[in-house]
């Protein structure tokens, strides 16, 4: 039975081309399938996609605001002087203030009824930082000055909806009547809502402080360690690649290397860690909570990944172009320097990126080195001393202030989730942009 | 004219070998490929290899100049000897034997670099070139040598890997002449060539022997015939009968020859 025998027993028209014969039909119903399931699949993605987006969006956003007073104060130099002639100074500036926000409140018809107890509930140790100001601007005397005082975590919380009065027992960190006190304040207009820079910027606080921390300190510990693990993984693992994929003979040793770091690739995290801790910490006697050791934990876990990407990607160059460099008498360093390395770049580039992306999210490895737990209080000093000195690191950072009991934290955590997703994906992008740059060069 | 070229290499370079192989044995893991051959190629002489797809031509030619180092699985025994030296010796280093026995290859491979780079790799890393103009001169050169100058003048940046296929296998031709080897050895290289190119080629090949021993793969018996003064005819990794040319094909002494030049196998 062969296909010439088929045009007899067959109408005729299924000869033609115009129509579509029972066999295409098959083909083409099978494909379509393919398709939608292709394109379900991808729905499912996103769908679950924007589902996460969505929720940390949602919990993260008012880690990005917060709460400040606005209060225009004058102090004249009378005040001052006699301020700063009594015992207890800050409470001095305290009475000032208050007598001042008494009349602002007046002015607006608002009935407001506050001590000092309640103000240093709602906004803090108000005296303090008034003359700490004044004492460092002594030519703003007598004049207006515009201050905006952030409110308490609880105070924030409440204006977000996190804290109800409903829910509030009194305690010396807020009463019931703060809240009303927070009412007046929002009713004459004096609080308003303005972009939280300092969780941007600064540094953690304690715990009883929820409304200071900010994640700044711990994207230079983060970025810090992308630096030890750049310097590190990449050079060594790109030419660890390239020996084993151009130089090294094939033989049961090469096997059993190969083997290893696919096993290493597979090594959970929580290993490297412990690992650095005995080696890097106990034996070596580096610091502990230092992004170095944290930057050294992540190069081991970062280099199976860039090894195995490089190879691949100079797996992926043909071989006719090595033929052909040492066809004209390039040595082999030659060939791969100069035509194979190049030809391989993107591949490397985006496995390395992956890698750091990988290794810039990695929470598990810096619990053991005690980059975990403490108070990151500040900026290093210099560039070298942030190298070594302790801090903390972005995912380490949000761990910590989901385990803090101060609902507060957790909103600061979902803040710092975005910035961390932030910072990914940028680095996703520059390994498309790197890729395309690369590639597109024939 | 054929007969021309026989009577004058007799006459001036008899006893000129280049390439002296004995009892070379090819292996590809256990695939015996290359079986016994012995054969001595002259200098200032094409050599055209000829036979059956799969006989052994491009596994003898590049056991020349040792690209087969690069396949792990291939295994060369036997002596080959260069100006009587011995080129798989534990001493020689075989990029100073490749620059010296430069290579085309049966599928065009330009690097992924403009033209102008293609052809000036080999003078650049060998420093047959002091400075940018003399650079440009060679390349312009070599480029006219391998007929395909007009066609690229205009767009020496271009890529390489853009040209059509008989391009590049001209602009690997360049390539490998730029760098001005003892030996060329050009697997196929007018494969896929029109016939005004094939010319070309043919000519530039020609001028070559001058200087140069040229080593042809060809399937084309009229090629054979036209450029080369010795033919060696490869048969299930035999080497079936080599000689002058002439001889091959007008007076064969083996039957496989004569089927295979008439075209009654391969
Ligand atoms: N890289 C390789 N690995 C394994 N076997 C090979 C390899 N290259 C060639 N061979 C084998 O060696 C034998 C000779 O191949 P070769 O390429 O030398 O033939 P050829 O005469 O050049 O053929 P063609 O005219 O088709 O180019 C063939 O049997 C082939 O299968
Ligand atoms: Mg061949």
């Amino acid at each position: 039975m062969t296909d010439t025998s088929l045009p007899q027993n067959a109408p005729r028209g299924s000869n033609s081309i115009l129509a579509t014969d029972a066999r295409t039909k098959k083909r083409n119903a099978a494909e379509k399938r393919f398709r939608a399931l292709g394109m379900g699949a991808i729905g499912i993605g996103l769908f679950f996609l924007i589902v996460l987006f969505t929720t940390i969006i949602r919990s993260g956003a008012p880690a990005f605001t917060r709460t400040v007073v606005d209060v225009q104060f004058t102090l004249t130099q009378a005040q001052y002087d006699e301020a700063e002639g009594t015992l207890f100074k800050t409470a001095a500036y305290a009475d000032l203030f208050i007598a001042q926000l008494g009349e602002i409140l007046a002015e607006q018809d608002v009935a407001a009824d506050f001590d000092a107890e309640s103000i240093e509930r709602t906004l803090g140790k108000v005296g303090g930082t008034l003359r700490e100001f004044y004492r460092a601007n002594e030519d703003q005397l007598d004049q207006p000055v515009n201050f905006s005082l952030a409110t308490s975590s609880r105070v924030d919380g409440y204006l977000k909806g996190r804290v109800t009065l409903e829910g509030i027992e009194d305690s010396r960190f807020l009463m019931a009547s703060d809240l009303d006190l927070v009412d007046e304040l929002q009713a004459a207009g004096v609080i308003k809502s303005e972009f939280n820079w300092p969780f941007i910027t600064g540094a953690d606080s304690g715990v009883d402080n929820p409304g200071g921390a900010g994640i700044g300190a711990s994207v230079v510990g983060s970025f810090f360690m992308m630096l030890v693990v750049l310097a590190l993984a990449l050079p060594i693992g790109v030419a660890a690649s390239i020996y084993l994929e151009e130089f090294a003979v094939q033989n049961r040793f090469t096997d059993l290397i190969e083997v290893n770091i696919s096993n290493l690739a597979a090594v959970p995290s929580i290993v490297f860690g412990i690992l650095g801790l005995a080696v890097f910490i106990q034996f070596a006697g580096l610091p502990q909570s230092a992004p170095l050791v944290g930057g050294l934990v992540l190069t081991l876990m970062t280099l199976p990944t860039i090894i195995i990407s490089t190879r691949a990607a100079l797996k992926a160059v043909p071989p006719s172009i090595r033929e052909a460099a040492l066809g004209v008498g390039a040595s082999k360093m030659q060939t791969v320097f100069h035509h194979v390395l190049p030809l391989a770049m993107p591949g490397i580039l985006t496995g390395t990126i992956i890698g750091l992306a990988q290794a810039l999210g990695e929470t598990a490895p810096l619990l053991l080195i005690g980059m975990v737990g403490f108070v990151a209080r500040g900026y290093p000093d210099g560039f070298l001393t942030g190298f070594t000195e302790a801090n903390s690191a972005m995912p380490a950072q949000i761990y910590t202030w989901a385990a803090r009991a101060d609902a507060a934290f957790y909103d600061k955590a979902w803040g710092g989730i975005i910035i961390l997703l932030i910072f990914l994906m940028f680095m996703n992008i520059l390994a498309v942009i790197l890729r395309r740059r690369f590639e597109r060069r024939w | 004219m054929m007969k021309d070229n026989a009577d004058e290499r007799i006459g001036v370079d008899a006893m000129d070998i280049k390439f002296a192989a004995k009892d070379v044995q090819v292996y590809y893991a256990d695939n015996h490929a290359i079986k016994d051959v012995s054969v001595d190629i002259l200098d200032k002489t094409v050599t055209a290899f000829i036979g059956p797809s799969g006989c052994g031509k491009s596994t003898f030619l590049r056991s020349l100049n040792r690209m087969n180092d690069t396949i792990p699985i291939c295994r060369v025994e036997g002596d080959i000897r260069l100006d009587g030296q011995d080129i798989n010796a534990p001493e020689v280093d075989p990029v100073q034997l490749r620059a010296k026995v430069g290579m085309v290859f049966q599928k065009p491979n330009p690097f992924p670099k403009s033209i102008y780079d293609n052809v000036a790799y080999g003078p650049r890393i060998h420093g047959l070139a002091r400075g940018k103009a003399e650079l440009d001169e060679i390349v312009e050169k070599s480029l006219r040598r391998a007929a395909i100058w007009d066609e690229v003048k205009d767009r020496l940046d271009a890529a390489g890997t853009g040209l059509s296929g008989g391009q590049q296998q001209r602009l690997c031709i360049a390539r490998a002449v730029a760098t001005e080897p003892e030996v060329l050895l050009m697997d196929e290289p007018c494969s896929a060539l029109d016939p005004i190119a094939t010319a070309q080629v043919e000519e530039l090949i020609d001028e070559l022997r001058q200087s140069y021993s040229v080593i042809i793969v060809t399937h084309s018996m009229q090629q054979a015939a036209r450029v080369s003064q010795k033919t060696a005819f490869f048969h299930l990794g035999n080497l079936v009968e080599y000689g002058d040319t002439t001889d091959i094909f007008t007076n064969p002494r083996d039957t496989r020859t004569e089927s295979y030049i008439t075209g009654r196998i391969g």
